[in-house]
């Protein structure tokens, strides 16, 4: 209970907080705060669109947040979240291209797993590439985040160009195998009830299993880990498997449930922008939910902000970065009792 | 003008970068932040190149902004201890957002961040800047290898404790190769816009701080290795150029090709016993 009330005061702060940064980003730009903030927050919320912008926006930000909490809470510094996701909408629109109009209505779920098995070898193949050559995640991933960029321009101009072959785009998915819509004034998808699913999921999995424990286990203490047996290497491949494919169905969802196809700037540093929002949630599932909503509610609300003001979504990786600069320098400044020596003994 | 100094041209950016994440990593600092900090060089080389109408006031804009980034990037990975991972991909958001807000403030009122001055060529396509790549990572490999300050340097990267009893601090140390290695990334960064192109475009370095990162694992945390690793890939990126339409094989695999190749070298290279020890670890003095 206490540690309930504890966190429910760190999201108020931080919540808090955000709201100074973005103030200040708009002072320091010679914009007026006032009117600035006010814009992105009716653009965000102000009416069902507004809404509907930013549950939509969240969804993919929310899934690959989930994917960045999984791999950082078991060492595994995943920042190829960007290119799992352009692998989780290349997995998609293939299994589409392969069926050809093939049975429409099971096309989604196909769509969505093809997503997830994408994303997730990928990203298991640089865990094993760590694990069995020293090829560190954090670099390996990075490159595969442009390489997945490359392929997808080479597959839009070749293998997966839609059939009149004029625009570098990929078909257009038929309505049937969409994602279910809530509504037909607004984009609101069924992926933002997958992406909270998930959410629960990857909760009860990382607090409630034992695996989940393990992987925690490996993340905090690898000497513990060792002491207690638990095979770390297997432990941190399977950890950066369901990251690599949480980021790849924040890909397929948002082909199969918004966009309906493929096409240059499919993503638009989703993946990049979820290591802040997973951050921001304390790489903490639920905690998550909470930040991937305040991002996409930036994004939806920033979209707005592009049409009366010189600035527009720019302003969001820089009022990340500070904010996550202030997070990790007052979180660390509270806790500098715990001495962390240099070297592993 | 000959091949080889368009690639030389191409690799400088990456070269400098990756001598100074060389010797940042020497000392046990990862900066995951250098793909912004460059960033950040970039935009200051050209608008202030622009502004002044010096491009020597535009290089040292760009050195400037670089170590006063990493300078910041350092007070959180190294003073507060904070993870490095994480202070450097704050550094990398900030960075895209603080030249994109810039960029589109300065396009909303009409002015374009190109034609910036030029640097002066001493022979025909060399500038001084590319003149100096060469003595830098010399007197960075030399500096590393053969000095008193390059041994505490490298101690404190590979047993911080040891380095403290000898009575050096580890902070000051990890410090001023933050520092450094914000003077290469301004280097790199300013070269590849004002040097290059006069000209800055959003998100222009488009991962050239991150091939960087991996050019150091790529060259064995070796000031000249690195500097051959970034001719390898410049001479990719040229080849890029040169095969645009002539060859049967997508342009876009030969986008991809520097990338590759630095994954594919890291794979084989291997487990390496050449990484600084203390690599990537924060270092607390126990009370």
């Amino acid at each position: 209970m206490k540690q309930a009330v504890r966190l429910g005061l760190q999201g108020l702060a931080i919540m808090a907080g955000l709201v100074a940064v973005l103030f200040l980003t708009f002072a320091a730009f010679g914009q007026d705060p006032v009117f600035g903030v006010r814009t992105i927050f009716l653009g965000a919320f102000g009416d069902a669109q507004g809404i509907s912008r930013t549950l939509v926006r969240a969804t993919p930000l929310l899934l690959a947040g989930l994917g960045v909490v999984v791999a950082w809470r078991a060492g595994m510094y995943n920042i190829g979240g960007e290119g799992q996701y352009v692998l989780g909408g290349i997995g998609g629109a293939m299994i589409a291209k392969l069926l050809g109009g093939a049975a429409p209505a099971a096309l989604g779920p196909m769509i969505l797993i093809c997503g997830v098995l994408f994303g997730a070898s990928v990203a298991a193949l640089a865990a094993w590439l760590q694990v069995k050559r020293g090829v560190q995640v954090v670099v390996s991933t990075i490159l595969m985040n442009f390489l997945a960029l490359e392929l997808m321009e080479y597959l839009l101009r070749g293998p997966l160009q839609e059939r009149k072959k004029q625009l570098f785009v990929t078909d257009t998915l038929p309505n049937e195998a969409m994602l279910m819509r809530f509504g037909a004034q607004t984009d609101l998808h069924f992926g933002i009830v997958i992406a909270l699913i998930s959410a629960i999921g990857v909760a009860i999995y990382l607090y409630l299993t034992k695996a989940g424990l393990q992987l925690r286990i490996v993340g905090d203490n690898p000497s513990a880990a060792r002491a207690n047996k638990i095979p770390a290497d297997a432990v941190q491949i399977r950890a950066m498997a369901i990251s690599g494919g949480l980021c790849g169905l924040a890909g397929a969802v948002d082909y199969a449930g918004l966009t309906g196809r493929l096409a240059d700037g499919f993503s638009q540093n989703w993946g990049f922008i979820a290591i802040p929002v997973a951050l921001m949630g304390a790489l903490n599932p639920i905690a998550t939910i909470f930040s991937a909503t305040y991002f996409g509610a930036l994004f939806a609300g920033s979209e707005e902000l592009k049409r009366t003001l010189p600035i527009g979504n720019t302003v969001v990786p820089l009022v990340q970065g500070v904010v996550v600069l202030a997070y990790i320098g007052f979180v660390t400044w509270m806790s500098r009792r715990k001495p962390v020596v240099g070297a592993e003994e | 003008m000959i091949p080889l100094l368009l690639i030389a041209q191409y690799s400088a950016p990456l070269a400098f970068a990756a001598t100074g994440e060389t010797i940042g990593q020497k000392s046990g600092v990862l900066n995951i932040g250098l793909e912004g900090i460059m960033l950040l060089a970039a935009y200051a080389s050209v608008s202030v190149g622009l502004a002044t109408g010096s491009p020597w006031m535009g290089m040292l804009a760009a050195i400037a902004c670089a170590i006063a980034l990493s300078l910041i990037q350092g007070f959180f990975t190294i003073i507060l201890a904070t993870d490095q991972v994480v202070a450097g991909t704050a550094v990398n958001l900030f960075a895209l957002g603080l030249t994109g807000t810039l960029f589109a403030l300065g396009a909303a009122k009409g002015e374009s961040l190109s034609g910036a001055p030029r640097l002066p060529e001493m022979l025909p396509g060399v500038d001084p800047v590319l003149l100096l790549l060469p003595i830098l990572v010399g007197c960075a490999a030399w500096g590393l290898t053969k000095t008193a300050f390059g041994l505490a340097l490298r101690a404190a990267g590979e047993y911080p404790a040891a380095v403290e009893s000898a009575g050096f601090s580890v902070t000051k140390l990890r410090l001023i190769a933050q520092g450094l290695n914000g003077l290469f990334a301004g280097l790199g960064g300013g070269y590849l816009a004002l040097g290059l192109v006069q000209a800055f475009a959003e998100n222009m370095t488009s991962g050239r701080g991150f091939v960087a990162i991996a050019l150091v694992t790529f060259g064995r945390w070796k000031p000249w290795w690195a500097l051959g690793a970034s001719l390898l890939i410049g001479a990719l990126e040229w080849a890029q150029v040169a095969m645009q339409g002539k060859s049967p094989l997508p342009i876009q695999f030969f986008t991809a090709l520097p990338y590759l190749v630095a994954l594919i070298v890291l794979v084989i290279a291997g487990k390496g016993t050449m990484a600084p020890g203390a690599l990537g670890l924060a270092y607390r003095r126990e009370k």
